[in-house]
């Protein structure tokens, strides 16, 4: 199996995410909205921290 | 009583289970999803279960590696930790040898962290059922 490094945050994220949603809220409606936050905090996080890096590379 | 400590502290506690919190704790460290199955929380129960073993396999499927215990590098001994909150999935992975290979390929990294935080986030599913149980969380 070969992924590659944005499919694997892809999956990484949604994972997390999902866990994260379900144990973090008490209600299903808050447990998809901080399950979705989470996602897109890990999804948009990466790419930023991704342009900071190729930013600051010698 | 214990209602009105929870007004005066401003907890939340509500009405515990019949399931014990203990025999959750320890189902869900065992399985994935097994505590939240226990208290009744299926849909619960299936969205970790597909998670964590999701990500267990993939990290294994990736050529990841399972940590054994050790006494010597500090990193190598929260690996060990970290993968043992996957309970049964951390020994059936040592029993059948997997993620003993050496790392060789540049993706084996991202899956020996896929099973690491597959492990971290079993235990705070775990923790999870303990509160649901006890009542401390109040659904």
């Amino acid at each position: 199996m070969s992924l590659s490094h944005f499919s694997a945050v892809l999956l990484f994220s949604l994972f997390t995410s999902v866990v994260f949603g379900i144990t973090q809220r008490a209600e299903p409606n808050k447990m998809i909205r901080f399950g979705a936050l989470c996602f897109a905090i890990f999804i948009v996080g990466t790419v930023a921290a991704s342009w900071a890096m190729s930013l600051i590379k010698p | 009583m214990p209602e009105e400590a929870d007004r005066n502290t401003g907890s939340n506690h509500t009405a515990a289970t019949s399931v014990s919190p203990n025999l959750a704790l320890l189902a869900a460290w065992l399985v994935p999803g097994a505590g939240h199955l226990l208290l009744g929380k299926w849909i619960r129960a299936a969205l970790l279960a597909i998670s964590i073993i999701g990500m267990f396999a993939i990290g294994i499927t990736l050529s990841g590696k399972v940590y054994t215990f050790n006494t010597g590098e500090p990193l190598d001994m929260l690996g060990f930790v970290g993968d043992l909150g996957a309970g049964l999935l951390y020994f059936l992975a040592r029993m059948l040898g997997w993620g003993q290979a050496p790392v060789l390929v540049t993706v084996a990294e991202y899956g020996t962290k896929f099973i690491v935080v597959a492990g971290l986030l079993n235990i705070v599913a775990a923790v999870d059922a303990h509160s649901l149980a006890s009542g401390r969380k109040p659904s």
